[in-house]
């Protein structure tokens, strides 16, 4: 069936089975290799996506549930002035290692510091809980989400002065 | 020089240093922004897709296979059988441990999961909807499961395909002196024994295995993308396998989403694929699913262990015995040193001066899938260091000693190195006490024993309030295989190689043989040619992964890859740093002997303003200038390095936990860790890879478990069966660090790699034992398991509660 989605701020129109999961649309259809696939349960996270603004697991959507919807990815993050701040805070922090984890660390790590722009390391720990990294033992990932923060805290503040 | 834009790239904009230090890694700007290039992310025209079919049974005699139904279907191309490639000599592959295991089954499926068809079809959905046309009839037979039955005269035969076989015994293997240990056992004050199961675990890395393999019709070559963490000992596997010599394979290893020891093996499907590649005329991809990967790609440990240790009454070792059961599954398929059947497990007297040990390792078949030296494990290291960490844990329990205490008495003293241990290693630098008072000091061992007392005596008086536990791990590793004379993989001796050129502009290019799957090498070994060269890490372009590209060399595994490949690069660019003393000699016509070296120049001794750079050495070498005779232009050089011992890394752990005694639930509150892998070339990277071994210690010593069932059934064939630690699970980890290089490695340094994954189970384990009060049970430490211990009826983890 025809569906029409809204990736990274692109339309996108495709002819899809219906069964088709949104993960395998993202990197097989439209070739947007940066979401990756790793447990099919739901489990580890590597595929989380927005999905109108909310992060899932885009290995437990189908495809055509985004059907008009809004979906972002990894590859929405970087803006026309350089890098989001929360993926500067995860090269700066060696917030990554094999890099297969990142990109839905890097989305709900985003969606996190959008609504708490000054997390606890509990909040950020808990945001983060649906996600497997088997690298880091967490400790940069966290330290670079609260890393991101203080920064656009930072920028905040210079921007209101 | 350009100026970096740090929004663009962070990691150019951060403070670089010339050689050793905290600098970001190169690599990451690809991740953050998802542009790395993994396996699954190669979509060659024309690409078809395989799925494999898998045995629903662990034991059973295949009657029939019917692929007609999938052949019927209209997007497949086709449909392999052990059968098309018996005609081939391919259904059976030697394995690395000198048996063979099938590629597809021909006569019976001897593991739940074991590969018995490969469909190959337009697209990876219509693969998988094939698999289920397949139809096979099977004749279900008794599996062995439990590795203590498996010798028992009437147990099932795994492996009745061999002739004569009557049995499921794979080898017997033993090392030290067993008379000695004996005597020692006799004479003792006292002994302590202990039944100790370490769990076949997986290391479960966040990307699956996978392929794909494409004959290119040009240049008749075979060119395989795949997961490996050795590409080029996987070149030489596939030419014997498919008598494709060996320069017309080309093995490409691109990013690769952690490796763990998982990504060594090669493995039926890829095997499949290349087979699909070369029938078909097309590219083949074969990705596993997370099913495939847990249940049948190189599980670790399974190892049933007798530990005995023997000591005087106030607590100094004299001996220490073990007799170790290890579950092989059903092909003897470890990936490790051909000579060592039990890995470097006779490394287990650990980090005490014990004169007498010895160990009998028997290695048993079991209707399980084969694979064992996996997950960080530095060939078996783990369970050595596990065995004698819990060993002098349970002596200090029967002993009414502090851990503490016993370990101090034991340690390996600065001046006894090097150290040859009762079974043959010699160890070359440690300051093992130094590191344990720094461990013990950093956690407040003394407060943190006092609020332990406290709460018990709450606990008691109440029945209310968590019990505090402190487990302790003072663990010692063996990192950098060979010697070549002694080891080797598949015949291939573990050295590894390094070529370094430097450019007419003074930049660089290193190709290396180890392959990095999430390390950091583009950094860390650009840092060790900046920290020779005397120039920025960033004018180093780091080549690795591809054979056609790259040196011969073993690969990364077994924390080699700074030991191994870091000393072959150290030695290529001092190389290049002697014949760039040659070529400054003759550009400023002076003599080789009365130049110095200084940061990335050659100068004139007494007038340092007369000499050259690097970049002016490079671009003259590759000039007009008059060289010497006996000296070649440009400015190159290479080292095959052949290790004359391994590295010593060590650490002292201390791990804090919260047991509640209602449910069994453990917390872990703290975890501090002291290594020492000698001169650190990275500190931020080694500290990544030592936070990355606590979490794995956390999984396996909490969590993580592959069981059985009495059918043989795989019990965590899912992440939501095989539990893996959060972040919820991970404390915040407290490192600290001491400094002993090594003495006969170039750099002074040693792996890093698997410290943390070998010794920290064992002060998790150590530390929930030490809440409960209990003497021994076996991980993982799950609340059922907890409960259980403390209500003396403690879980055998590796089978189905019943």
């Amino acid at each position: 069936m025809e569906i029409t989605v809204t990736v990274n701020g692109r339309t996108r129109t495709r002819d899809v089975e219906p069964r088709l999961l949104l993960v395998h649309l993202l990197r097989d259809e439209l070739r947007l290799t940066g979401t990756h696939w790793g447990c099919d349960t739901s489990n580890c996270g590597a595929c989380a996506v927005w999905l109108d603004g909310v992060p899932v697991k885009s290995c437990t959507v189908l495809a055509v549930m985004a059907d008009g919807h809004e979906i972002r990815t990894v590859e929405g993050l970087e803006g026309p002035h350089g890098l989001d701040q929360i993926q500067i805070s995860f090269v700066q922090c060696h917030g990554l290692q094999c890099g297969f984890c990142t990109p839905g660390m890097l989305m709900t790590a985003r969606w996190l510091l959008d609504r708490v722009p000054d997390p606890t390391d509990e909040q950020i720990r808990e945001a983060i809980s649906g996600q497997t990294c088997r690298c880091t033992g967490y400790e940069n990932i966290v330290r670079a989400i609260r890393h991101a923060a203080a920064a656009e805290r930072d920028a905040a503040e210079r921007g209101a002065r | 020089m350009t100026l970096v834009d740090p929004r663009r790239d962070p990691a150019a904009a951060a403070p670089v240093p010339n050689g050793f230090g905290p600098m970001l890694r190169k690599e990451d700007g690809r991740f953050v922004r998802g542009r790395g290039r993994f396996v699954d992310d190669i979509d060659l025209p024309g690409m078809l897709h395989g799925a494999v079919l898998r045995s629903p049974y662990a034991h059973a005699r295949i009657v029939s296979i019917d692929t007609g139904g999938a052949l019927a279907h209209p997007k497949v191309r086709a449909v392999i059988t052990g059968a098309d490639l018996e005609r081939r000599g391919m259904a059976w592959l030697p394995t690395l441990s000198h048996d063979v295991a099938a590629v597809l089954a021909t006569d019976k499926v001897r593991y739940q999961g074991q590969e018995i068809a490969f469909v190959v079809a337009e697209d990876r959905y219509s693969a998988r909807d094939a698999l289920a046309l397949i139809d096979v009839e099977y004749e279900p037979l008794a599996p062995v499961v439990d590795a203590r039955r498996a010798l028992d005269p009437d147990a099932p035969l795994v492996r009745d395909e061999v002739p004569g076989r009557a049995d499921n015994h794979v080898f017997d293997w033993e090392a030290g002196d067993a008379a000695a240990t004996d005597a020692a056992f006799a004479a003792a004050e006292h002994v302590s024994t202990c039944d100790l199961l370490y769990p076949r675990v997986h290391p479960a890395p966040l990307e699956t295995c996978g392929i794909v393999a494409a004959l290119d019709p040009v240049t008749d070559r075979l060119v395989v993308h795949c997961t490996t963490q050795a590409p080029h000992a996987h070149r030489t596997l596939y030419a014997t396998l498919t008598g494709i010599p060996e320069h017309r394979i080309r093995i490409v290893a691109p990013d690769i989403g952690g490796g763990f020891g998982n990504k060594v093996a090669l493995y039926p499907g890829y095997l499949c694929a290349v087979y699909a590649a070369t029938i078909t005329g097309a590219p083949v991809k074969w990705t596993e699913d997370r099913s495939e990967n847990l249940m049948s790609t190189s599980f670790a440990r399974d190892y049933h262990m007798h530990g005995e240790i023997a000591a005087t009454k106030d607590g100094r070792i004299t001996g220490l015995r073990v007799r170790v059961l290890a579950d092989h599954g059903a092909f003897n398929g470890t990936s490790q040193p051909s000579k060592f059947p039990a890995g470097f497990f006779h490394i287990f007297t650990g980090s005490y001066a014990i004169q007498a040990a010895h160990c009998r390792v028997t290695g048993v078949y079991t209707n399980k899938a084969p694979g064992g030296v996996a997950y960080a494990c530095s060939f078996r290291i783990t369970e050595a260091s596990y065995l004698v960490e819990r060993m002098v844990d349970v002596l200090a329990f029967d002993l009414g000693l502090d851990p503490a205490q016993v370990r101090r008495k034991n340690l390996l003293r600065p001046e006894q190195f090097p150290y040859r241990c009762a079974t043959g290693w010699v160890y070359d630098s440690g300051d093992y006490p130094r590191a344990l008072e720094q461990a013990l000091e950093m956690a407040e061992y003394a407060e943190l024993r006092a609020e332990q007392a406290q709460r018990r005596a709450e606990y008691e008086r109440t029945g209310e309030g968590a019990l505090l536990g402190i487990g302790l791990s003072t663990f010692t590793e063996a990192v950098g295989a060979g010697p070549k004379k002694q080891m080797d993989i598949g015949g291939l001796g573990m050295a590894d190689a390094a070529e370094l050129s430097v450019h007419p502009d003074g930049t660089a290019e290193l190709r290396l043989s180890c392959m990095s799957q999430g390390q950091g090498h583009e950094t860390t070994f650009a840092q060790i040619i900046a920290h020779e060269l005397g120039i920025s890490p960033y004018a180093v372009n780091v080549v690795q992964g591809d054979t056609d590209r790259t040196p011969f060399g073993l690969g990364t595994y077994g924390s080699r890859s700074t030991p191994v490949s870091g000393a072959a690069a150290a030695t290529a660019a001092r190389r290049v740093r002697e014949r760039a003393k040659l070529v400054a000699a003759a550009m400023l016509e002076i003599s080789p002997a009365d130049l110095e070296w200084e940061a990335g120049r050659w100068q004139v001794r007494g007038d340092p303003a007369a000499g050259a750079s690097l970049a002016e050495i490079a671009r003259a070498a590759h000039g007009s200038l008059e060289l010497p005779d006996d000296l070649e232009g440009q400015l190159s050089g290479r080292c095959v390095y052949n290790p004359p011992n391994l590295t010593f890394p060590f650490g002292a752990y201390v791990c804090v936990v919260e047991v509640d005694p209602g449910t069994g639930q453990v917390r872990v509150r703290r975890f501090v860790a002291v290594d020492d892998c000698g001169v650190r070339i990275n500190p931020t990277v080694v500290e990544g890879q030592i936070h990355g071994g606590l979490a794995d210690g956390i999984g396996m010593a909490l969590m993580e478990v592959l069981a059985f069932d009495t059918d043989g059934n795989h019990l965590g064939a899912s992440f939501m069966d095989y539990l893996l630690p959060t972040a919820l699970e991970c404390p915040s980890w407290e490192l600290g660090q001491t400094v002993t290089p090594s003495p006969h490695h170039p750099l002074g340094a040693k792996g890093i790699g698997e410290s943390a994954t070998v010794g920290s189970p064992a002060a998790v384990v150590n530390a929930v034992l030490d809440a409960i009060g209990v003497r021994h049970a076996d991980m993982p430490l799950t609340p059922a398991q907890v409960w259980s211990a403390m209500r003396g009826r403690p879980l055998r983890t590796d089978l189905a509660v019943r």
